[in-house]
Order: C-alpha cells, then structure tokens, then sequence
C-alpha cells in the first residue's frame, strides 16, 4: 500500500441476495484516497456509491450483503476481512462517517451532548466531565451559538443545519483520519448547504483529515473536490483530478453528466441535455459495458466486452472502448470543452 | 407543569364526578332492591330498614346526599356486611388485589419486552416464529379461559400449585399469570414492531458508525424509542388488568376487590357498588395520568403540555 494514500479500494465486489436473486450492487471498484485529499465519488441514484462508502465502514447488513471480491485497504489492514471487534474500533476513530438526511441520523431521545460523548468515551476512554468539555469545544468548532445550553438539548430543538453541524461534531470528534461524508449537503436548504461545505472544508485543514464525499452534486464536487471518482451501474467509469473531469471528460457517461447539468455561462435558452434511458438492472448486468445501452457513441463491441481501465494521463483514468486505439474518433460535445467547471 | 397537573387534576375530577352520577343513576335503575331476597322479612321492618339507609327518598335527595357524604370522605357501611363501613371494606380487599395487580404487570411488561426484542433481533428465526405464535394466542383467549384452563391442568391435574384462595406467595402464581398473558402477548407484539422499526433507522447507522456495539447500540439507542408506543398500549392494558382481575379473582376465590365488587353487584348492595366503582375508576384515571407523564420522559419531544423547559 503507497504511504501516502490513507485508502485503496481495489477491485470491490458487493453484492446483495434478495428474493429475486444476486443483486450486484459494486462491480469492481477500485480507488484511492490520499491524505488530505478530498475524493468526489458522482454517479446518479443506485450506482453503487453509498454502498461502496458504508463498506468502507462495514456498515452494510451481512446478510444480505456479502463482499464478493477485493479488498479495501487502510493502514494496512484490508477491512473486509477485520474481525468485527476490531472494526468497531477503528469506526468513528478512525474513519467516521456523516450521513444525508440531518433530520433522520440523531437519536431523537438522547441530548446532543451525550451523542457526542459517546464516540469520545468509547475510543478516547475519557471521563464524563471531559468528554463534555471536548463535546463542548466541538460544537463551538462547528459552529453552534451557545454550545453550553445547547448541548443538553434534544435534536427535535435544533434546525436542520444545526443538526448536521452536530453530526460533524459527532463524526470528527475523535479526530478521525478519514472522513465519509454520503451526500451531507443533499437534505439541506441551499444556503445552509454552502455553509456546510465552508465548514467541512475549514475543519478538513485544521483537523488535517481526509474526506471521501459521495454526491449526485456536480456544483458540491466542484467546489470541495480534489479527485472525482464517477461511478455508474457498480463500476468506476472514469477517474481523474477536478480539473480533468470538468475540463476534458473523456467518458461519454461524464459527459452525459456535465451536459444534464445546468450552467451560468451557456444563455438561458440552452436545453439541458440529459442522458436518455435508465440503467442496467443489476440483478442481469450486461456483460459488456453497462453504459452502451445509452451511449450514443456505442460500437459493437461495447455491449459484448467490458473496456480495460486505461490511462489517459498521470491521474485520469478512463474505462471506455473509445479510449482504443482503434476506436474512430469522437470530438467531446463542443459546449462541455473547458467550460463546465467555470 | 405545575399548571398542567392542574388543570389535568380538574379534568380527572370532572371525569370522576360523570362517573359517578352514570353509575349511581344506573345502579339505581337495575330492577329489584337489596331487600327483594329477603320473603321473611315483615313489610313494616322492611320500610324500616329502607328508612334507615335513606332509600326511601326520592332518588335526586338520596344522590345529594350520597355525594355530600362523599366529599366528607364517607362512602357509607355496607348493607351486606352490617355495621362495616365501605371504606373498611375496600381497605380489606385492595391488598390483595393490589399485589396481584403489580405482579402481572411487572411479569407481563417484563417478559413481553424480552420476548418483544429477541424476535425482532432474531427476525424470521424460530424463537421469532415461536413469539408470534405466542403473542396471537394470548392475545385472543380470553383471561378466563386461561384461568380456568391453568387452575384445571396445573392445579387440579398436576397439582402443583393451589387451585385458589389467598394464603401466601405461591397462590398468587396462577391468577398473576392468567392475568399477565395479555400484556406479555401485546407488549411483545409492539415492542417487536417497533424496534425493527427503530433497527432500521438512520441513527441507527449513526451509533453504529461511532463504533458502538451491537449490543450498545441496541440498549441505548434502540430500547428507548422502541419504547414509546408501548408505553401508550400500557395504559389501556393496564386498565384491562383491573378489570380482568374482577373475573380472575372470582374464578380463583382470591378475597380480592374484584370478587367483592361482582358479589356486590349481585346482591345489589349499593353502597358497595358505588365505593368500589369510585376506587376502580379513580385508579384508572390516575393510571392513565401516569402513562401520559411516562410518555413525556421517555420522549423528550413530548414534553408535558409543551412547556420548553
């Protein structure tokens, strides 16, 4: 494992059996996390990005689910195979993790306070009184006005914006080195939404943490992201820096993406273009590439092979038949060239 | 707080007082009299009699009167039991009835919270099929079927326990259980609905990803939420202990209130009648009164009369 990643995901296979058969929700994901990097994981609903971040942190129901394949590596232990005891101490210590819905992830009948205190207790091994006082400092850090009456209040007498503060006091109390947050911004007014993305960015300096941010929000990634993993139907279609994948996308799904996204620099009479059709059932995934069905630069050989993982520069990857040397040339949809990012 | 105990204490009043002019009016309306049994006695000693205990009065004068004597704390003396005030009687009969009343429901809230979480913990596995089972059965026989079946098979048949009377702990087992069924039966069915509910909820993830333990996270987490509707079944079940344990206590011959309540009844001793319904319904509005305060500390959402603190 490099020693600057904090994370590698290689080739992960998850999978969940239901009723109807092998649902195969991961397909082969493989990226890496380096410290202090912010990861973008994009795709739309059901691609397979929340299951990949709550494997990370083992959080998925076994059974149904089953890891399939692959390892997910961190500090040099694959954390697939951890005893669950051990897991549970590197949960919340080391990887810590913010949900999506602010208004859903509180235990609605224990105060603020003590659901910060617990993660502190449990892995800092602290006292009552001083997991108060670090549960004290942390909702100064992230902002709540009067932590000191507000931290024995019940989540129902915070806002919706407070509460995720409190959820990201809960998550980065113990320090943790790397941060998953699964859409943290999605249930949120838009303005809270920003404020919410200046924190996290604000403590990921001061607290030198990692963050993997799972989103649908191409307007998020562009503004917190240093990579962008995109994923569609289980499988990374393409990997790259914000740039890269804003600037020059090389797969056609990621320009499918960027073309459904409205934009401030194209007139108000541009149509947004989106990405016709829906994707694969993954309980029958398509042995070629999932995407052909709805890409309209499909060739034949798409829908019966699977494209290799390519190199296209030192940081973007790209799995896609038109990356072959043989493949004819296809121009980038000329109104997604350089602009998309601005 | 202080003004909605109050206020509630106001309305718990009221509901006392359409409780007993309903029954008063109703006991009243019941053909026959106390004194219709008794051929032998003279029609002269009979009117004295009637005249001694005031029923010889119109019934608005006698209903004035009994409420008077009411607020002075006096519910009468029995006709039945000559010369023993109601009061008397009630205090004699309540210990029992008072025992077998928490022993059902600490059993029942016990077991059916235990039976409750281990098959939702253990969803679709045997123990969860076997709770299932268990809780429809109980739920659906009647507590004195239950009772006469347990006094017939374990205490005639197999003789292990006495078929009734009041005599020590070990003659307070069979009407408990008789009695606790129900509330095992409901209490577990709710408890299981629910805390699948709450294992399926996002906080649950949350404890979880602060690196809890199962088990942890269930005791702290779950319990309390999987909590509150129980506790809103618990009153009505509770209500439904006292008025089952009249039938219970009766098929047991436990000297119970509720034997001393249906044997009043009966015989029409009026007095009796009306001091017991009082007790009974007094108890059920406090008890209900307590359940709305149980509600509110178990879920800080609710907090009483939506006072912030």
């Amino acid at each position: 494992m490099d020693r600057n990643n904090v994370l590698e995901v290689k080739d992960l296979h998850v999978s969940f059996h239901t009723y109807n058969g092998e649902v195969q929700a991961v397909r082969g994901v493989s990226f890496e996390e380096k410290k202090g990097e912010t990861v973008a994981v994009v795709g739309e609903s059901g691609c397979g990005k929340s299951v990949t971040s709550q494997s990370i942190m083992r959080l998925i129901p076994q059974p149904p689910g089953v890891f399939k394949h692959g390892e997910i590596l961190f500090e040099g232990n694959d954390l697939t195979k951890l005893p669950e005891k051990q897991m549970e101490g590197i949960r919340g210590k080391d990887i810590a993790m913010i949900f999506q819905d602010p208004m859903t992830s509180l235990n609605p009948t224990m105060t603020i306070g003590k659901q910060i205190m617990e993660g502190l207790v449990k892995h800092r091994k602290l006292g009552r009184a001083e997991a108060k006082e670090k549960a004290l400092e942390m909702l100064r850090l992230v902002g709540i006005p009067s932590p000191g009456s507000r931290i024995d209040q019940y989540p129902h007498q915070f806002s919706g914006g407070m509460r995720q503060r409190a959820m990201i006091a809960i998550a980065l109390a113990c320090a943790p080195k790397l941060l998953i947050a699964d859409e943290p911004t999605t249930a949120l007014d838009v303005t809270i939404q920003a404020q919410i993305l200046d924190l996290m960015n604000d403590l990921k300096e001061k607290m030198d943490t990692s963050i993997i941010l799972i989103t649908h929000d191409l307007g998020v990634v562009a503004e917190t992201a240093d990579r962008v993993v995109v994923m569609y139907a289980g499988k990374v279609v393409e990997t790259g820096t914000v740039e890269e994948i804003f600037n020059r996308p090389r797969h056609p799904y990621t320009w499918g993406l960027m073309g459904s996204m409205p934009r401030m620099d194209l007139s108000r009479d541009t149509e947004l273009t989106p990405i016709l059709g829906a994707p694969p059932n993954l309980l029958s995934p398509p042995k070629g590439c999932p995407f052909a069905s709805r890409c309209p630069h499909a060739m034949k050989v798409c829908k019966e092979q699977m494209p290799e993982t390519t190199d296209a520069s030192g940081t973007q990857r790209v799995a896609c038949w038109l990356e072959h040397p043989m493949a004819p040339s296809v121009e980038i949809p000329h109104d997604l060239v350089g602009g998309a990012s601005k | 707080m202080g003004r909605y105990v109050l206020q509630r204490m106001m309305y718990m009043l009221i509901t006392l007082w359409v409780i007993i002019t309903l029954t008063f009016f109703l006991m009243h309306s019941m053909p026959g009299s106390p004194l219709q049994h008794e051929d032998k006695i003279p029609v002269e000693l009979k009117e004295q009699i009637l005249k001694q205990y005031g029923l010889d009065q119109p019934l608005p004068v006698q209903y004035v009167k009994f409420l008077g004597n009411l607020f002075q704390g006096d519910l009468g003396t029995s006709f039945k039991y000559d010369g023993r005030s109601v009061t008397e009687l009630i205090l004699q009969g309540f210990p029992a009835s008072l025992q077998l009343g928490l022993q059902a429901t600490a059993v029942g809230v016990l077991f059916g919270l235990l039976l409750g979480c281990i098959a939702a913990l253990r969803r679709g596995s045997w123990v969860d099929n076997t709770a299932n089972i268990f809780s429809i059965l109980g739920y659906s026989v009647p507590n004195f079927v239950l009772a006469t079946l347990l006094a017939y098979f374990v205490g005639v048949k197999l003789g292990w326990l006495p078929v009734g009377l009041w005599h020590g702990p070990e003659y307070s087992i069979l009407p408990s259980i008789s009695l606790a069924v129900l509330v095992i039966a409901t209490m577990a069915r709710y408890i299981r609905t629910e805390m699948l509910e709450v294992l399926g909820q996002d906080y649950m993830k949350t404890a979880k990803a602060k690196g809890l333990s199962a088990r942890t996270a269930i005791t702290k987490h779950a319990l309390r939420n999987a909590l509150i509707p129980a506790v809103t079944v618990l009153g009505p079940l509770v209500i439904n202990l006292i008025t089952g344990s009249l039938v219970v206590e009766r098929i047991f011959a436990i000297p119970g209130m509720g034997w001393m309540f249906v044997d009043s009844i009966q015989i029409q001793d009026y007095t009796v009648i009306m001091g017991v319904t009082i007790f009974y319904s007094a108890l059920i509005i406090v008890t209900m009164f307590l359940v709305d305060v149980l509600y509110g500390i178990i879920d800080p959402r609710i907090r009483i009369g939506g006072v912030k603190e």
